[in-house]
């Protein structure tokens, strides 16, 4: 575990007004309030946590990968990305980046894209869309709500002639992003169980949440 | 917070099994991919034939699609891109899953001999035929906003109100509409992550055959790409054909062309079994 790192004067970690430690492989979901900041920490390095955020008013409205990189003009996060529903509105903009590479093309892991990227042995891990499914039951949506979702720590560059390949994360321990939130938002999280490739570096490692009020 | 780390020899075992899936997967496939389709599309055997219509510009269209039935979707007259969606008939919750299309198969660029996976790892097309192999997995479709930003002052038909339409039409909603598939949409990514277009990868009269591995709704709009150049909102006809499509042969390109194509396939035999 790293210490806390300051983005911004008011910001402590005894200010926070939630702190959750996401065990490495488990699901989480919290409400962002409007104005509210979460900062997603990775914090032993090289884990990708798959995110998804809903309206909280209004789940039909929801994260949209291909809405977020049509508005920007391109394929990857980062500081300055507005995340965009499928309605077009800006839900969170992400105002602080330590790493420098989040992906949102490729997706989450799931028991069944596993049997095809890696053969029929590997149906029974635990994966990311079943950290979904389970999580977002909670809040009584299904596997028809689950939609493509941002990797964050992920590495996955695409080349000019459509190769992609998902290679190992640049993030360090203590490496973390923050979005603040333009709408209330439900955050799902799925601290990603893959170890199949290298998105986690092979070793799955837990993760921490913050979340602070708005600087007013 | 307690954690234990795995030990550096499983990692090194996992590490070794991707790289390996990796190198088949990057080095084996372009070279088991065919040259495009010829131009200008054949004549499809008319008793074959089970439905054709022209979709008129801006228009959204869906059809019911049987396994072992194709899809010729052609720009006739040029300049057209059309959005894709499609659902499982039996089970809508299963649905096109372009970020599992992209990653299983190592690329974000389809052609003829790629499939096209559901998000549970079954494959729901076969790109049986395909002239441009210039089609866009990411960038989405236009939206109300977007085209009264591009075209001011002008009405226009979006891609993202026809889906809406379409999945309403369906008894489906917002809910439902996955990520789409943009077909005869030249885009590509820079180093940079930026998306460019480009049109000298498209030929006008570009056709699209896809041969359905399941029996599904299809959706499509056919509206202007955001990225298309054209500052003048002018959305071409496309023409659309249902048709039986030849039984697969054992050695069908679509099926034997990549590991990941096989075990797809193999999915979708023990959902049929
Ligand atoms: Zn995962």
């Amino acid at each position: 575990m790293t210490d806390f790192i300051k983005t911004s004067a008011s910001r402590s970690l005894e200010n926070a007004v939630q702190e959750h430690f996401i065990p490495a492989e488990a699901p989480w979901s919290g409400i962002v309030r409007k104005g509210q900041t979460i900062r997603i920490e990775d914090s032993y390095g090289q884990q990708a946590i798959d995110t998804l955020f809903y309206r909280a008013d209004d789940f039909a409205e929801r994260y949209s990968s291909q809405d977020t990189m049509r508005t920007q003009g391109g394929a990857y996060i980062g500081t300055g990305t507005k995340i965009i529903s499928n309605e077009g509105n800006v839900m969170l903009i992400m105002t602080a980046d330590s790493c420098g590479r989040h992906d949102t093309s490729a997706g989450a892991c799931s028991c069944e894209s596993n049997t095809v990227r890696f053969g029929h042995g590997t149906k029974y891990l635990h994966a990311c869309r079943d950290n979904f499914v389970l999580e977002v039951t909670k809040h009584g949506m299904s596997k028809r709500d689950i939609v493509p979702n941002i990797n964050f720590f992920m590495n996955v560059p695409i080349k000019p002639n459509g190769e992609m390949t998902i290679v190992d994360g640049i993030s360090a321990s203590g490496d973390y992003v923050e979005l603040v939130a333009e709408m209330d938002v439900l955050c799902v999280i799925s601290n990603c169980p893959q170890i199949n490739n290298p998105c986690n570096g092979f070793d799955p490692t837990p993760i921490r949440v913050l979340i602070w009020d708005g600087e007013d | 917070m307690m954690h234990v780390r795995r030990s550096p020899e499983e990692i090194a075992a996992n590490r070794q099994r991707y790289e390996e899936h990796q190198k088949k997967g990057l080095e084996f496939a372009p070279k088991a991919l065919p040259a495009p389709s010829p131009l200008p599309a054949p004549a499809i055997d008319a008793a074959a034939i089970i439905h054709q219509e022209t979709i008129p510009g801006g228009w959204h269209w869906s059809t019911a699609l049987k396994r072992g039935e194709a899809l010729r979707i052609d720009q006739a007259e040029g300049g057209s891109t059309v959005a894709l969606v499609a659902w499982n008939a039996a089970d809508t919750s299963e649905r096109l899953n372009l970020v599992d299309t992209v990653k299983v198969q190592w690329t974000t660029a389809l052609g003829k001999g790629r499939v096209i996976f559901s998000d549970m790892g079954r494959v729901m097309f076969s790109l049986i035929e395909d002239s441009s192999g210039a089609h866009d997995c990411l960038m989405g479709g236009s939206t109300a906003a977007s085209n009264a930003a591009k075209y001011p002052g002008v009405k226009t038909r979006n891609t993202r109100d026809n889906l809406v339409l379409v999945a309403g039409k369906l008894g489906l909603t917002r809910r439902d509409i996955p990520a789409i598939l943009n077909l005869f949409a030249p885009v590509r990514v820079d180093d940079d992550g930026g998306f460019h277009w480009r049109g000298k990868l498209s030929n006008s009269g570009d056709y699209a055959e896809l041969r359905a591995e399941m029996d599904m709704i299809v959706g499509l709009s056919n509206c202007p790409h955001p990225l298309d150049p054209d500052p003048v909102y002018a959305p071409k006809p496309v023409i659309v054909t249902r048709f039986r499509a030849p039984v697969p042969a054992v050695d069908d390109l679509s099926r034997t062309a990549t590991a990941e194509a096989l075990r797809g396939f193999e999915n979708n035999a023990s959902m049929l079994a």
